[in-house]
């Protein structure tokens, strides 16, 4: 099957520091694919590369095909890769339904002059994608009185907006209590189903990575260590020693 | 949304202002037209500061409109004041064109201060423009309406209030349709978090452009506002301490109200003029004193007065409580 996004020979240094070292990936449609690895290890700077916001030193990365190394951020967007953040980027001045408006109408070839509440119906829009999260009663309240968690699903909400080829998800269950990370990655992954075919998520829970991940991608330094079915990739003793310790 | 002022309303609100004239003192008229006219121009550092991005140098377009109503004005006898202030919004405006895709790539104190030096280096270039007048300028005609000129000084300060509050009322009231807009949304988000926007695949870069085309052109309609007041012209039209002005006036006002840039426009008039009148040698101080007490007790601007209260109540009811199963603390 021919991949959706396709990386060859991706090289990134920042200084002496090798983030990104002949990196090679195929990410075929329809897969649930997990970054993982310690602090440092590359996955953020690959997650930066593929979208745009750093530019290889070396390599290309091809989306169906097209060459999108070079491009930027909003080029890649339209192209149809999205992304969500670690820390969640919204803007928080404004309310949970305005973001989700804002991300709306980037999607138009012309962005209307009307009020958003009068612009084809694009506040229903915006209600319809939050009511997917559990959140079309927080649709009036500014971001800025919200919680880290809820923010977190709106950021991914607002990457869903131009149904991507390919989504990127920096850490979905970072700063959610243990309680809670299954629920809140439950609701990410019945979400994201109509829109986004292709889910890439960077992740440091293991039991979220074994539980919803079809294939996960363990870096070190720059590099992939092990590339396989979570089962494999878990037990591999050098993803053992070097990225998950042997603690989980 | 239902908090918004109708349309109609703020139309009426503008005949409503425009017929005040006739029963206002003429020496109120006069300053009532410079105090739309700085509110029209403040107006347009609004629509860009709600980009995050504030414009030290307006009197550019300010003057290229001026100097370009001037101009025609002399060469082909054109006394029309609608004609001139539209042809000023186009001299501002098509610089505006010219320069916004380059500037906007740039933004903060770099914006700023780029704006500023494109201003200054006008301003020299006008100093230094024999043809032009030099530092000297030069005078216009007295302007006319629709082929109707005013002999009686009173009628003629009526017919410019009367044009600069209808031009600068309706200015506004497109202001307020485009911070409701969709596009005026953008702008906010613009201002919040410029790269989220472009991870949106929406060029930040061109909603920066539009809103200082959108500037530039109030600049330019009210350059030749100040220019048909004057009758006169000179490159301090382009001067760093004209822009500032302007941008006293937009910091007085904030950005979260359209109609605050007028009040702030008309307060800062009055506190100049009676300052002056009553205290003669420091008049300046009192303007500084006045700024300061703004900033200290109203630091998101005059509008913050109407626009905090409003924000208040529609909090207060649309407020419902978080659920502890989304582990909220707000």
């Amino acid at each position: 099957m021919k991949p959706v996004l396709s990386v060859r020979g991706l090289e990134k240094r920042f200084g002496a520091v090798v983030a990104a070292d002949a990196l090679s990936l195929d990410i075929p449609a329809s897969q649930k694919i997990s970054l993982i690895g310690a602090n440092g290890a590359g996955k953020t700077t690959f997650v930066n590369m593929v979208t745009g916001y750093l530019k290889p030193d070396s390599g290309s990365i091809a989306l169906d095909g097209i060459d999108i190394g070079r491009r930027s951020p909003r080029s890649v967007a339209r192209l149809g890769i999205s992304r969500s953040f670690q820390i969640p980027q919204l803007f928080v001045e404004l309310t949970a339904a305005e973001n989700l408006t804002v991300a709306i109408s980037g999607v138009g070839t012309r962005m209307s002059l009307r009020a958003p509440a009068q612009a084809q119906g694009r506040h229903d829009q915006a209600v319809e994608l939050l009511s997917r999260f559990g959140l079309a009663d927080l649709a009036d309240r500014p971001v800025s009185e919200l919680a880290g968690g809820v923010r977190k699903l709106i950021d991914i909400a607002m990457a869903l907006v131009r149904r991507p080829r390919l989504l990127l998800l920096d850490e979905p269950t970072s700063g959610v209590s243990a309680e809670e990370k299954f629920a809140t990655m439950e609701r990410v992954i019945h979400a994201v189903a109509p829109d986004a075919a292709t889910l890439v998520f960077v992740e440091h829970d293991m039991e979220i990575v074994n539980r919803y991940a079809d294939r996960v991608v363990a870096f070190y330094q720059g590099r992939i260590l092990a590339d396989g079915v979570p089962s494999d990739v878990l037990k591999d003793q050098e993803v053992r020693r070097y990225v998950t310790g042997g603690v989980r | 949304m239902k908090n918004d002022m109708h349309p109609l309303v703020m139309v009426a609100l503008v005949a409503a202002v425009t017929l005040l004239g006739r029963a206002l003192p003429t020496w109120t008229l006069s300053l009532a037209t410079v105090a739309a006219s700085n509110a029209l121009i403040a107006l347009g550092i609004v629509v860009l500061a709600r980009t995050g991005n504030v414009s030290f140098g307006q009197g550019l377009f300010f003057a290229a409109g001026g100097y370009g109503v001037a101009l025609i004005a002399n060469a082909w006898g054109l006394t029309d004041a609608v004609a001139q202030v539209i042809i000023g919004a186009a001299c501002g405006g098509l610089l505006g064109l010219v320069i916004g895709p380059f500037i906007a790539r740039y933004s903060g104190i770099f914006f700023g201060m780029l704006t500023l030096a494109l201003s200054m280096v006008f301003y020299g270039a006008l100093v230094k423009s024999t043809a032009l007048g030099g530092s000297d300028g030069f005078n216009v005609g007295r302007p006319t309406l629709f082929g109707l000129s005013f002999a009686d000084p009173r009628e003629a300060d009526f017919m410019l209030y009367a044009v600069s509050i209808i031009v600068t009322g309706f200015a506004g009231i497109g202001a307020t349709f485009l911070f409701r807009s969709e596009f005026g949304l953008a702008s906010l988000a613009v201002r919040e978090n410029n790269l989220r926007v472009e991870y949106l695949g929406i060029s930040a870069n061109r909603i920066v452009s539009v809103n200082f085309a959108i500037a530039a052109v109030f600049a330019g309609a009210s350059g030749a506002f100040a220019l048909m007041a004057q009758r006169h012209i000179d490159p301090q039209f382009a001067y760093w301490t004209t822009s500032g002005e302007f941008v006293f006036i937009a910091v007085l006002a904030g950005n979260q109200s359209v109609a605050a840039v007028f009040v702030a426009s008309m307060a800062l008039e009055l506190v100049r003029s009676f300052s002056n009148l009553y205290l003669p040698n420091t008049w300046q101080l009192v303007l500084g004193v006045f700024l300061l007490g703004v900033i200290l007790f109203l630091p998101r601007g005059i509008g913050s007065l109407w626009i905090r209260n409003r924000r208040k109540r529609s909090t207060s009811t649309a407020k419902a409580p978080l659920t502890a199963e989304r582990g909220a603390t707000p």
